[in-house]
């Protein structure tokens, strides 16, 4: 069976793209294979600055003959109907054959589709494969109207038989034919060359100063690289996503070490790597002894007859250069920021954060506020909250931050101590962007906690307030990842604050309605939120309006301002459920404990509900949530039909059975023991009381029928299932969750 | 591999060297624009030619103005004025990385010692409405050029692509020479009877014009002054297609296009006095992004632009 190989050889592909397009290449090549009918043994892809490569072993030579019987009218049927069966088919009337069915004589056509040769498939596929690449980016060149990633100069495509003979697949798109030649390194092998085989191509590459393999490349590099560093006594600081630029910027990796001149050696060590990487792709090489970076390792693309020596000068200069500006800007800002930065955070008022939302130092008098509220609930010094919060974003002036801006935090800290600030109000302002995504540490220290959940807070109320709410894929400011962030901040730290308490604050220093009454009074009770939840359903009577006058607030405005807070809550849920689900916690469990009450204390929100995960994984909370629906439904349909509800006065004295009476006893037992717990949030505890209910719940549907013709004992027993339900419904809302 | 030819010794030997590589390629040597512009984009050379189908091929070295990076001639790399070389082919030839690296020699660096890699670079110029595909090309790790095929001009589709290669040539110059401040660089011969440092040439210019940029342009004649360029490109192409007086269709893409030009520079000047605010930036930009648009729309209206009455 034959094998393929396709190289597609180009001008060079972003390092960043290559991975993903030979990836891309091998899948919907081969989909388009199978689809045809072409089956195979292996296939792998390779890429390299200039070429995308693609081998297929055991390729079947033709797609294989394919039959299909097809079952048509009955012979009596009319001949439009016949002819239309016929042309669907592609068969000749002479051709059907007739069966005796029940329902009488009946057509059968029988399709042949002949197989095709692998090449035809394989050409059409490819060209196929070429014109609708899923690059990132894609261009025009010259005068033609193909697509590529950068210019597209060649096709190899050949089929390998046994016994080694390599033919071409013809092809050819927008001028370019398909051949048997690849090309070696650009300036160390230039020059085209033929090749008969996978094996043969990737050798006559190699020979020809080009490693196909990525992966390979990038083990050469980081062996040369560790190996040189250790021969130095030192250690190559490990940057994976680095590696594997650079195995994508050259074919023929050359590693070259050298030294940063002694003037740099103080600037931070992230302020060398940063450089070093962003502007040259090198990798930072430290001393372990006293973590300070030291040398850099630079890659280059080929040998040279002098070592690399020229190639390396070269690269030290470029860096000497680059290094001179970092410590430029690092004296000039210690200089700013040993007087206290005032000039940083008074420059913050020109810039704008958004046109709706202001400007930094805005944005920063909001945080500041915000973080003073916060501040208590975290256990902190609101004094020491507001100031970290004040110096939280005074390097986004700096001009480290200016030239790095993945540096903004980090310099931060590090001016703070310049200025002799607080070790608290120093780490705040590198931690208060924590956490950044869902495996982002989370930081805990009260201040750094503080000031990162009114940032966030800040960023959400202030976008819901003017309406820009992610939608869809489009989250331009982050939204979904600041939700996250202040879920696992509350989580995490076992934050007991509801967003009632805290979102408010966030609405108010935005100017929204609410800033017209004071928050404090309003919100801290609930009260208010029951009275503007109310607005939602209800045409406003005269008491709400006297109410809300009272306050000083006209309802319209209110009730805009709850609506934000609704949604903003609602927001926070669904982020929540994805936060769960990532931890196995099922989506209808979560609304079972998003329908309680104070289901915006979100740490509560997610005690309940892993709890009650748990809980239902066991069998008896599997047998207790099927006890409760049957306990459920049948409450529910007896209600409907008698037109009351069965709520209260179960006597044990009605009782006819020991199942009821065994009922009545674990109720009697259990009830106490599960509000306690509820009381106390211990959630286990509640659970486990409520697993001591299922084998008494289950005897009693065994042995007891509810509905019985004597009125008494039939509603004695219903309002005995009340107590089921009820009790079941204060841990959590369990008619939803499904099974 | 490409054949080894001697050190320059001067940055105008760099220069007439590109110049005659060029020209050797087959491309019109033509001269610097004589406008302040940002960049060799700016030239129309550039960025009226690139527009449309009719075949281009061009290159030339224009002096550029940044405001922004005026350094009162302190900083051994940074100047407010500064040269790129500049070469444009429509529509770009299949073998046009091959025409550049041949340049590389041409101006005195041995292809078989240092490591010449091209590393992702998208281009884009939000006044000019324009974007292309690329790299930066980097000699032993120091970006030297700017490799770009044009995707859009002036929102305009670029059929056929255009290639466009541009030099900064100081960096590069000083990279060949062996010079690590841009005013010890030589000019001219060093063994020429008066042999002129960079320094020699524009350290004092350097100073002059980056105190004026920074501390005295007159901020409120500026603005009057961008106002009156938007106008006057507004108005020139509002202008009918047939001239009343010689009867001809003339469309005046390239007097509106100087106006354009104008504008740029005059908010570049603004900018660097710092009195344009983050928001109101992006609106600049989009006023003269709109007046480059209109100058495309005009030019592929007219014979150079591929018009066919």
């Amino acid at each position: 069976m034959p094998d393929l190989l396709i190289e597609l050889f180009s001008e060079e592909i972003p390092a960043r793209m290559q991975v993903r397009a030979a990836a891309d290449l091998r899948a919907r090549m081969t989909d388009a294979l199978v689809e045809a009918g072409l089956t195979y043994a292996g296939a792998a892809a390779f890429s390299t600055p200039r070429r995308l490569a693609l081998t297929v072993q055991g390729l079947l030579a033709e797609s294989p003959t394919t039959h299909e019987e097809r079952k048509g009218p009955r012979t009596d049927a009319p001949e439009k109907a016949i002819e239309g069966f016929l042309r669907g088919a592609g068969v000749a009337r002479e051709d059907l054959e007739v069966r005796s069915e029940k329902k009488g004589d009946v057509y059968y056509a029988r399709i042949t589709r002949p197989g095709r040769p692998a090449e035809a498939i394989i050409a059409e596929a490819l060209e196929d494969v070429i014109r609708y690449f899923p690059w990132p980016k894609s261009m025009r060149w010259g005068a033609g109207s193909l697509r590529w990633v950068r210019p597209l100069h060649s096709i190899l495509c050949i089929l390998t038989d046994d016994a080694g003979e390599a033919r071409v697949v013809p092809l050819e798109i927008d001028g370019i034919s398909a051949g048997d030649e690849t090309e070696g390194h650009r300036f160390m092998a230039p020059g085209r060359v033929r090749v008969t085989s996978f094996d043969h191509y990737r050798a006559t590459l190699a020979k020809r100063h080009v490693i196909l393999d990525a992966e390979e490349r990038a083990d050469m590099i980081w062996q040369d690289a560790t190996n040189q560093a250790f021969g130095s006594g030192l250690e190559l600081v490990e940057d994976r996503g680095l590696l594997a630029e650079v195995a994508g910027l050259v074919e023929w990796p050359v590693v070259l070490m050298g030294g940063i001149e002694a003037e740099f050696l103080d600037l931070p060590p992230e302020v060398l790597q940063t450089s070093m990487k962003e502007h040259q792709k090198f990798f930072s090489v430290r001393n372990p002894k006293t973590g300070r970076i030291e040398k850099f390792v630079t890659v280059a693309n080929r040998e040279t007859a002098d070592g690399g020596a020229t190639i390396l000068a070269g690269n030290q200069k470029v860096l000497s250069a680059r290094l001179s500006d970092a410590k430029f800007f690092w004296e000039n800002d210690l200089r700013i920021a040993e007087t206290g930065g005032q000039a940083w955070l008074d420059a913050l008022a020109d810039v704008t954060f958004h046109n709706k939302l202001g400007s930094q130092a805005e944005r920063i008098e909001r945080i500041a506020a915000l973080a003073r509220e916060i501040a208590p609930k975290v256990g902190t010094d609101p004094d020491l909250a507001e100031q970290a919060a004040r110096w939280a974003k005074a390097d986004l002036s700096s001009e480290m931050v200016y030239e790095f801006p993945e540096l903004q935090g980090l310099m931060g800290r590090y001016y703070a101590e310049a200025a002799g600030m607080p070790a608290e109000v120093a780490a705040a302002a590198q931690e208060h962007y924590s956490p950044l995504g869902p495996s982002d540490t989370v930081p805990s220290a009260p201040v750094s906690v503080a000031v990162a959940l009114a940032d966030k807070l800040d960023l959400l109320t202030g976008f819901w307030a003017i309406d820009e709410k992610p939608t869809g894929s489009k989250d331009p400011f982050a939204l979904r990842r600041a939700a996250l962030g202040v879920i696992r901040l509350v989580v995490e730290n076992d934050l007991r604050a509801p967003m009632a308490y805290a979102l408010p604050f966030g609405f108010e220093a935005h100017g929204l309605a609410m800033s017209i009454f004071d928050p404090r009074l309003f919100f801290k009770s609930y009260d208010g939120l029951k009275i503007v939840a109310a607005l939602d359903f209800m045409p406003v009577d005269k008491e709400t309006c006297d109410q809300l006058t009272a306050h000083g607030v006209d309802h319209k405005d209110l009730r805009g301002a709850h609506l934000s807070y609704a949604n903003l809550l609602v927001f926070f849920h669904d982020r929540l459920k994805v936060y769960l689900k990532d931890q196995a916690i099922r989506h209808d469990v979560i609304d079972a404990c998003i329908a309680m009450d104070g289901n915006d204390d979100l740490a509560l929100l997610v005690k309940r509900a892993t709890a009650l995960s748990d809980f239902l994984k066991t069998d008896d909370g599997e047998n207790l949530l099927q006890g409760f629906k049957r306990a459920n439904n049948l409450l529910t349909q007896a209600e409907e039909k008698d037109g009351v509800e069965y709520s209260y006065g179960a006597d044990v004295k009605f009782a006819e059975t020991d199942e009821e009476r065994a009922l009545f006893a674990a109720l009697d037992a259990q009830e106490p023991v599960i509000r306690a717990a509820l009381e106390a949030e211990d959630f286990a505890a509640a659970m486990s009381g409520m697993a001591a209910l299922r084998a008494p719940i289950d005897a009693f549907f065994e042995a007891v029928q509810i509905n019985t013709d004597a009125q008494v004992v039939r509603r004695n027993r219903l309002n005995l299932l009340s107590r089921i339900r009820r009790i079941c419904l204060e841990a959590a809302d369990l008619t939803r969750v499904e099974g | 591999m490409a054949e080894q030819s001697t050190r320059p010794r001067s940055f105008q030997e760099i220069l007439l060297r590109l110049q005659t590589y060029w020209a050797g390629q087959g491309c019109a040597v033509l001269q610097p624009y004589d406008m302040e512009v940002g960049a060799g984009t700016f030239h129309p050379a550039t960025t009226l030619r690139s527009l449309g189908p009719v075949a281009w091929s061009a290159a030339y070295v224009q002096p550029s103005r940044r405001p922004t990076d005026g350094r009162y001639g302190e900083n051994p790399n940074r100047l407010q004025h500064y040269y790129q070389y500049q070469v444009l082919i429509k529509p770009s030839p299949p073998d046009l990385q091959s025409l550049y690296l041949g340049s590389l020699p041409a101006i005195g660096i041995d292809m078989d010692l240092h490591d010449i890699r091209f590393v992702e670079d998208d281009w884009e110029s939000p006044t000019l409405g324009a974007w292309g595909l690329g790299w930066e090309v980097w000699c032993d790790g120091m970006e030297v050029s700017q490799f770009t095929y044009f995707q859009q001009v002036g929102g305009h589709d670029c059929h056929p692509v255009s290639g466009e290669l541009t030099y900064g040539l100081e960096r590069l110059a000083m990279y060949v020479l062996g010079v690590d401040h841009v005013m010890d660089m030589p000019y001219n011969d060093p063994a020429a009877p008066i042999p002129l440092r960079y320094g020699d040439v524009f350290r004092q210019t350097e100073q002059e014009y980056s105190r004026w940029n920074f501390d005295v342009a007159d901020t409120a004649m500026l603005f009057d002054h961008f106002e009156e360029a938007e106008a006057e490109c507004r108005a020139i192409l509002a202008a009918p297609e047939t001239d009343p007086k010689t009867g001809k269709r003339i469309v005046m893409a390239h007097p509106a296009y100087d106006q354009c030009i104008k504008a740029s520079h005059i908010f570049n000047l603004l900018d660097a006095r710092g009195v344009i605010s983050v928001t109101e930036r992006q609106a600049y930009i989009g006023r003269v992004r709109a007046l480059a648009k209109a100058c495309a729309d005009a030019f592929v209206k007219t014979e150079a632009g591929g018009w066919a009455a």
